[in-house]
């Protein structure tokens, strides 16, 4: 039995200004079928973190259910991280936040965990503009209990048992974007050029986040008559745009043409250039992106990119209007602060 | 970049990289996984087949291997390679029984060799399986040539060397020793089929017209000579203070030998900065650990004598300058000389062949330096049949180059026999065989040690220097030895892609934990190295280059660290990489 991950690295592998090498940011090696799109999206995000300089122990990955939600195992192996309940996600990532906002969350969840039994829970949480990323690990089947067709399974699709899907599917991003979701966008796990940048974004966005990342069930899923295997998804992409993710302060390496790009400025002052397509569109209209992702259905394509972004300050805290402070450093002095605050409290009701 | 062809055999020798810089090309990894197995015999007697001499080599090869070793750039220290071959000789059983079967009924050519040293013998360890009839003519009493009279005792037991000799000479070689062939033309009268002469390079440098070279000829002794009169005790001790003069492995020896045999003040002398000497670095170490100086940027300037007799050395005080070529110019100082008392110098400064033996009218071509012009494919001069291999042929090298001469020669010599072309070289025999076993499973000890290289023991310093027969390294203990056959990367057990089972999953990009492994848009090899994940910087190393993917991109595999750890194919959830063991033998006479 191998299977056993050296410690070995490139000897001339970097590390990043906070002096950590990627391997801070790696996981255990995963247990995943081999070839999982869920393994490339775990790689893309140890990439996206290290490159961010994030401190490892200032993230909490939270995750549900299911195939995706093993992979916080295999990625940030020094972050905090809590495997929840089936569909359940949001509602732990709230209450983790709610007790200590200075860290960095990212909910892993799949189609079932969010558009089947965590349906309710999702549609919440992006109502709240909880401060988060959520990225769904998007197969269109239950891989975990042997591949029937998930909520997000398009009509007409087949997996490897060859019956056709006859049910509507669930489009996320466009549900994401309805309830008012900040920062959407969607992308496909063997697409890390693109994936990558996004990732950086929605680590850098203040509010919720959302990625739906196609990826692909090689056990199940992957097949010439799915609409969610490898072949299919790269003959029928449609990207938004190119994209680059460029830190605060870094040069424009790449001079794009004028009139060739767009800017899209992250309140840090960093930015993602869109290199311009055919979808010339107002990414800040929830309208156009709604309308771009039915057009480019209609032409049996799959979009991906950023579709939606707009930042709105007031995320859940702001919104609840908590104290400044994440609560669990409060003492207990601020949180119980005694009888004679109680009774002038109810005396006020009186 | 084109496709890589993997057909052409070059491409996966050259992954493995002691292999390939082995001048024998001994399948080293394929030997450590037997000793890994415990299969000591069957790991001897894959280097018996290749290098005949495991046992010596094992203690004293020079290890071209080594800096070669993969595992040496993945961290600071190659496997000890050497020192594993040793533990296949020490542990192994009597493999008698394993040695080539001698024809009784013999194919009527006689072949004479001159010389008894590694090259000679390798050739004779190669014809006589074919039914040759050799005769070997050495000045010495015994076989072994200079790893016999050169190499010390306390570094190579005579017992191992008699050994291994011995395997050969008990063919049936006809020997014919302390018999010094004073005349090759005497030689050619009688009748032999092929000659081959593997002399060595037998004539020391020396200082002749140092001021008082003369006047102290007494103490004054050539490293070669004097090494050769310890080993057949002709030579039993030397005085309190001793200077050596050079600093190759000749000059470490002497030393060492000095330290053992009456010299207590012993320094090693050296015009060149310590940087630039020839001799290995664990050579110098282990000279060092016996308590010898080291005195760099000296130059002799003047043997030193008292009433005739010698009492001491003068040397100048140089620094070494480097032009834009790189070449050396030592400038003296302008320091005032040193003087180094002394009873005895020993002149390690290098070697030279020489052929006064050999006449000059038997129609073997003489060069510009009046050395007989030899094939470097062949081994032949411009007679047809005489030969010449080992230090004879172009200058002092080392046992393991000597042995892979042999080998050469004896394939010319066997043409040259048969009446067959002996420009026409054949090819080594490969395998390319998957080492897959199941799932997670292979033939191959897959996952890779993180253990640092393991250290060789010594014997106490104070213990080994009151002997010349007590050997210094005492070897890997087992235990050691079959931690140290983990360090190996198995670079023999190759990724061998096949494009169109490929999906582009990139699990196998995700999962190396080297990075060599990159899913890119194909470019000139130049920028391609330059865009890889990580910039493919070692030209020494090749990529491995995909034909195009249905994304049109290409599969590009950096080959320079690789750990062959087989965690792409374990990863690959179509077969499209799988790990394959390339083994390839060398090309021997007769097959």
């Amino acid at each position: 039995m191998s299977y056993i991950k050296s410690t070995f690295r490139h000897p001339s592998a970097k590390v990043n200004s906070l002096g950590f090498a990627k391997t801070a940011y790696e996981g255990a090696l995963s247990t995943l079928c081999a070839g999982c799109g869920h393994d490339s999206i775990s790689a893309a995000i140890i990439q996206s973190f290290f490159e961010m300089n994030i401190e490892p122990h200032k993230i909490a990955k939270i995750s549900g259910i299911g195939c995706s939600s093993k992979t916080p195992t295999y990625f940030l192996g020094k972050a905090h991280g809590f495997n929840s309940v089936h569909g359940r996600m949001p509602s732990v990532s709230t209450g983790a936040n709610m007790a200590n906002k200075d860290l960095q969350y990212i909910g892993i969840s799949g189609d079932g965990d969010t558009a089947s039994i965590g349906m309710g829970q999702f549609a919440h949480v992006v109502r709240r503009n909880l401060n988060m990323i959520y990225i769904v690990m998007n197969n269109g089947c239950y891989g975990l209990t042997k591949g029937q067709d998930s909520a997000t399974a398009d009509i007409g699709s087949a997996g490897k048992k060859g019956v056709e899907n006859q049910f509507a599917a669930i489009d996320l991003c466009q549900l994401a974007l309805q309830l008012g979701a900040g920062y959407v966008a969607r992308s496909f796990s063997g697409d890390k050029k693109q994936l990558i940048p996004l990732i950086k974004g929605a680590i850098e966005h203040k509010g919720f986040a959302f990625i739906d990342v196609i990826s692909p069930c090689v056990t199940f899923n992957n097949v010439p008559t799915s609409t969610k295997g490898y072949e299919y998804v790269r003959d029928h992409l449609d990207a938004t745009g190119t994209i680059d993710f460029v830190p605060e302060r870094q040069e424009l390496k790449i001079i794009h043409p004028e009139g060739t790009s767009k800017e899209v400025k992250l309140h840090d002052g960093s930015k993602l250039i869109l290199k311009k397509n055919t979808h010339d569109y107002d990414l800040s209209s929830k309208r156009e992106a709604m309308g771009i992702i039915e057009t480019v259905r209609e032409q049996k394509k799959i979009l991906t990119g950023l579709i939606y972004l707009h930042e709105d300050p007031q995320d859940t805290h702001k919104k609840i209007n908590s104290v400044d402070k994440p609560l669990n450093s409060l003492s207990q002095g601020e949180v119980c602060p005694g009888n004679a605050v109680l009774d002038a409290l109810n005396e006020g009701f009186r | 970049m084109k496709e890589t062809d993997i057909k052409d055999i070059n491409y996966f020798h050259k992954v493995v990289d002691c292999q390939y810089a082995c001048p024998a090309h001994t399948p080293v990894p394929e030997y450590i996984r037997m000793i890994s197995a415990g299969r000591f015999d069957d790991a001897y007697m894959i280097n018996w087949e290749s290098n005949v001499f495991p046992g010596v080599l094992g203690r004293t090869c020079d290890r071209p291997c080594e800096p070669a070793c993969r595992r040496g750039r993945v961290e600071d220290q190659p496997v000890a390679i050497c020192r594993l071959k040793r533990v296949a000789a020490d542990h192994k059983g009597d493999i008698k029984h394993r040695l080539p079967d001698i024809p009784k009924q013999k194919n009527g050519k006689k072949i004479a060799l001159i010389g008894g040293g590694p090259a000679s013998l390798t050739v004779a360890r190669d014809l006589m399986p074919l039914g040759y009839h050799v005769d070997l003519f050495d000045d010495q009493y015994k076989g072994g040539g200079f790893m016999r009279s050169q190499i010390p005792s306390f570094r190579l037991p005579e017992e191992v060397l008699d050994e291994e000799v011995n395997y050969i000479l008990d063919m049936g070689i006809r020997t014919h020793f302390k018999h010094k062939v004073n005349s090759l033309k005497e030689m050619l009268t009688k009748d032999y089929d092929a000659i081959f002469i593997g002399t060595g390079a037998p004539r020391a440098r020396d200082l002749p017209k140092l001021e008082g070279r003369a006047e102290a000829d007494a103490n004054i002794h050539l490293g070669i000579d004097w090494l050769a009169n310890v080993a057949f005790e002709h030579t039993k001790e030397i005085g309190e203070k001793v200077l050596v003069l050079g600093g190759g492995n000749t000059a470490m020896d002497c030393c060492r030998t000095a330290r053992r045999i009456g010299g207590k003040d012993v320094r090693i002398v050296v015009r060149s900065p310590q940087a630039d000497m020839k001799a290995s670095p664990w050579e110098i170490k282990d000279a060092q650990g016996e308590g010898i100086p080291m005195f760099e940027n000296h130059t002799p300037k003047a043997f030193v004598c008292e009433k005739g007799k010698l009492v001491g050395m003068l040397f100048e005080l140089v620094t070494a300058e480097y032009d834009e070529n790189g070449r050396r110019t030592l400038v003296p100082t302008g320091e005032a000389d040193i003087f180094m008392e002394c009873d005895d110098v020993l002149m390690a400064l290098g070697q030279m062949n020489a052929f006064p033996w050999i006449e000059r009218d038997l129609g073997i071509e003489f060069n510009d330096w009046d050395m007989p012009e030899v094939d470097k494919t062949t081994f032949q001069t411009s007679l047809a049949h005489v030969f010449v291999g080992g230090d004879a042929a172009w200058g002092p090298e080392n046992v393991i180059t000597a042995v892979a001469h042999g080998h050469q020669a004896a394939i010319s010599i066997d043409k040259y026999c048969r009446g067959q072309d002996t420009k026409d070289r054949p090819n080594p025999g490969t395998t390319l065989i998957s080492q897959k076993m199941g799932f997670h499973d292979w033939l191959y000890n897959a996952p890779v040690s993180s253990d640092k290289r393991h250290v060789v023991e010594h014997v106490d310093t104070n213990l080994a220097l009151t002997s010349m027969k007590i050997e210094v390294e005492k070897g890997f203990s087992l235990e050691q030895g079959l931690n140290e056959t983990l360090r190996c990367l198995n670079c023999d057990v190759q990724t061998v892609f096949e494009k169109d089972r490929c999906i582009e999953c990139d699990a196998c990009e995700d999962v190396c934990p080297t990075n060599c492994i990159n899913f890119v848009e194909n470019e000139e090899e130049d920028l391609l190295r330059q865009h890889l994940k990580m910039p493919a910087d070692n030209l020494d190393q090749a990529l491995l280059v995909s034909g195009e993917l249905k994304t049109k991109r290409v599969m590009v595999k950096d080959e320079n660290v690789c750990l062959h750890c087989g965690l792409c194919a374990e990863r690959c959830p179509t077969g499209a990489w799988d790990m394959r063991k390339f083994l390839l033998n060398e090309a021997k006479a007769g097959r």
